[in-house]
C-alpha cells in the first residue's frame, strides 16, 4: 500500500472512530438509551472523548519519530479538530443544560468552582488553535504556527486536572488519563527526532515538527 | 411486636405532635393507605411505555403531596449511586444480579437494651409496610420522585430499647466483594457508614425501606433493608443495612471521612449553603435535561423538620 493510500484508509478509521461516540449519544437522544440523566451522559461522553481524542492527536507526533513514518502527521489535523468538535459539544451541553443559557450563572460558574475554571480555560485555549488549523493560517504564521499550537499542552493537561476534580471518589481514569499524557509529553522531550533513513537528529525540542496536514 | 410500654419514650413526644400528624398527610397525599396493599396484584400494568417492570395500578397517575409526578420504575431501578456496585449511575443494575438479600441478619447493638442479631423477617414481622411518595436529592444536584415503600425507623427504634446513653445511631452496609465487585477496590472505605441524631433517627418521615412501586426493592436499590432520610441528601440513605448500633458520640460518616470539606454528617438538602464545586440551588429532576428545578430547603420537608435545627449555624453543620 502506498503511503498516501494507507493515510486515506487510516483517515476513515478515524473518522469512524472520531464520530462513534457523537452518533451513539445521537442514536441516544431519538431512542431513549442515554438513561434517566441523559444531560450528564451527554456531558460526561463528550468530555471523555474530547480528552481521548487530544491524547491521541498528541500521540502523533512520538509515533511518527518512533516509527519513522511520516505520513502520519496528516492524521494531526483531523484528531486535533474532532477534539475540538467534542470539547465544544461539551462547552454547549454545559451551557444549555447546566445553566440554563443562563450567561450570569455561567459565569459564576466559571469564577467560583476551580474544575469549571480550568475546564473552560482548557476550551478556550483550543478556540485559536481549531481557528488557525487551516493551510492558510499556517502560511501566515509562519514559525509562530507552532508556538501557538504548543497550546494544546496546556489544554490536555487543564482537562485532565478538570477530569481528575470533578469526580467524588473514584479518580483511577483522570489518573490513567494523567499518566497517559505524561507519558506522551515525556516522549516529545525525549526521544531524538528520526528521519526516513533513522539518523537521529541533533536537537531535540519540545515542539513538534514544523508543518501539519 | 412493638412492645411499648408507659415508661417507654413514645415517638410523639420526642417529635412534637403536630409534626407527628403531619405524616398523615404524606401518607394521604400519597394517595395509599394500608388496606390498599393488600389488593395491590389484582391490577398490574405499565407505568411508562419504556417501563420493562410492570407497577401496580394504583401507582398510576400517583403524585407527590407538592403535586409531582413520579420517576419511572426504570429511572429509579437503573440510574444509581451504589459504589459498592462501581461508580457508574449503570453499574449498580448492571452489577448486582449475584448479590442475595436473603437470608439477612442486621445486627443491632451499642446502647440498647434488647441488643442482637435480628433475622429480616423478625424486624418485619410487626410492622405494616406502606407506601411513601418522596422526592430523593441527590447531593450531585439531580433528583427524583420516589414510592417508597417500608416502614418508619422509630418502630424498630422503640421496639430495641435505647437507652438515655444513645445520642446518635449508626448503621453500616454489608461487606460482600464477591458479590460487591466495587468493594474489590478501595473507592470509598468499607463498609459505607452512615449516622443520624437520635431526633432525626425518630422522626416519623425517616423510613426503614424494603421496597419501590409496592414490589420489593431491587439489589441495586439497597435490598433488602435501606435508609431513606427525605429532607437529607440521597448519600445518608445507607443501602443494604446489616449493622444498627446506638452510640454516643457522633458517628464519622463515609463520605465526610472521604472528604471533610465537601461533606459533613447532617448533609440536609439547603439551597444557601453549596457543595464545594457546585451550586445546590437548583437540581435537574430526572429524567428532565435542565437544571432548573429550586431546590427546597430542607427538601420540602422544612416544616416537618426544620425545628430540629434552630439555632444551629447550617453552614457550618453542613
Amino acid at each position: 500500500m502506498s503511503p498516501t493510500r494507507a493515510v486515506t484508509a487510516l483517515k476513515v478509521v478515524l473518522w469512524i472512530a472520531a464520530l462513534a461516540p457523537g452518533a451513539w449519544l445521537a442514536g441516544g437522544i431519538v431512542r431513549g438509551w442515554l438513561g434517566a440523566n441523559p444531560a450528564e451522559t451527554l456531558t460526561h461522553v463528550t468530555g471523555m472523548a474530547t480528552l481521548v481524542l487530544l491524547l491521541v492527536t498528541l500521540a502523533v507526533t512520538p509515533v511518527r519519530r518512533l516509527t519513522g513514518w511520516n505520513p502520519v502527521i496528516r492524521l494531526r489535523r483531523p484528531l486535533g479538530l474532532f477534539a475540538f468538535a467534542y470539547a465544544f459539544t461539551h462547552f454547549t451541553i454545559w451551557f444549555a443544560f447546566y445553566n440554563v443559557f443562563d450567561v450570569g450563572r455561567m459565569i459564576a460558574d466559571v469564577a467560583e468552582r476551580p474544575y469549571i475554571t480550568v475546564g473552560f480555560t482548557a476550551f478556550l485555549i483550543l478556540i485559536p488553535l481549531a481557528v488557525t488549523s487551516t493551510k492558510g493560517w499556517i502560511r501566515r504564521l509562519g514559525k509562530r504556527w507552532n508556538t501557538v499550537h504548543q497550546g494544546i499542552y496546556v489544554a490536555a493537561m487543564l482537562g485532565v486536572v478538570h477530569f481528575y476534580w470533578l469526580v467524588k471518589a473514584d479518580t483511577r481514569l483522570p489518573i490513567l488519563l494523567g499518566v497517559c499524557l505524561l507519558v506522551l509529553l515525556a516522549l516529545r522531550v525525549r526521544a531524538p527526532k528520526v528521519d526516513r533513513a533513522g539518523r537521529a537528529e541533533t536537537q531535540p525540542s519540545l515542539s513538534g515538527p514544523s508543518q501539519a496536514g | 411486636m412493638i412492645i411499648r410500654r408507659p415508661t417507654d419514650i413514645a415517638s410523639s413526644e420526642i417529635t412534637p405532635e403536630s409534626v407527628y400528624l403531619n405524616r398523615r398527610t404524606f401518607i394521604a397525599a400519597a394517595g395509599v393507605g394500608a388496606a390498599a396493599l393488600a389488593a395491590a396484584p389484582a391490577g398490574l400494568r405499565a407505568l411508562g411505555s419504556d417501563d420493562p417492570q410492570e407497577v401496580p395500578a394504583r401507582f398510576q397517575g400517583m403524585r407527590s403531596e407538592l403535586n409531582e409526578s413520579l420517576n419511572s420504575y426504570r429511572d429509579i431501578t437503573a440510574y444509581n449511586n451504589f459504589y459498592e456496585f462501581g461508580t457508574g449511575k449503570g453499574d449498580p443494575s448492571d452489577n448486582a444480579g449475584d448479590f442475595k438479600p436473603r437470608p439477612w441478619t442486621v445486627s443491632i447493638s451499642g446502647e440498647v437494651n434488647k441488643p442482637g442479631d435480628y433475622q429480616l423477617e423478625d424486624i418485619l414481622a410487626p410492622v405494616t409496610l406502606e407506601d411513601r411518595v418522596y422526592r430523593l436529592r441527590c447531593v450531585e444536584a439531580w433528583s427524583m420522585v420516589i414510592p417508597w415503600r417500608g416502614f418508619p425507623l422509630y418502630e424498630l427504634i422503640n421496639r430495641v430499647e435505647p437507652t438515655g446513653n444513645a445520642k446518635f445511631v449508626e448503621f453500616r452496609t454489608i461487606v460482600r466483594p464477591e458479590e460487591m465487585p466495587g468493594q474489590r477496590a478501595a473507592i470509598l472505605r468499607w463498609p459505607y457508614v452512615e449516622g443520624l441524631r437520635m431526633d432525626e433517627a425518630l422522626h416519623p418521615l425517616t423510613l426503614m425501606v424494603t421496597g419501590v412501586y409496592g414490589m420489593d426493592a431491587p439489589n441495586q436499590n439497597g435490598a433488602p433493608l435501606r435508609l431513606i432520610v427525605p429532607w437529607k441528601y440521597g448519600f445518608k440513605g445507607v443501602k443494604s443495612i446489616v449493622s444498627i448500633r446506638f452510640v454516643e458520640e457522633m458517628p464519622l460518616n463515609t463520605w465526610q471521612q472521604e472528604n471533610s470539606f465537601e461533606y459533613g454528617f447532617y448533609a440536609n438538602v439547603n439551597p444557601e449553603v453549596d457543595h464545594p464545586r457546585w451550586s445546590q440551588a437548583r437540581e435537574r429532576r430526572l429524567p428532565t435535561l435542565f437544571q432548573n428545578h429550586p431546590t427546597l430547603m430542607f427538601n420540602g420537608y422544612a416544616d416537618q423538620v426544620a425545628h430540629m435545627y434552630a439555632g444551629m449555624d447550617l453552614e457550618r453543620w453542613k
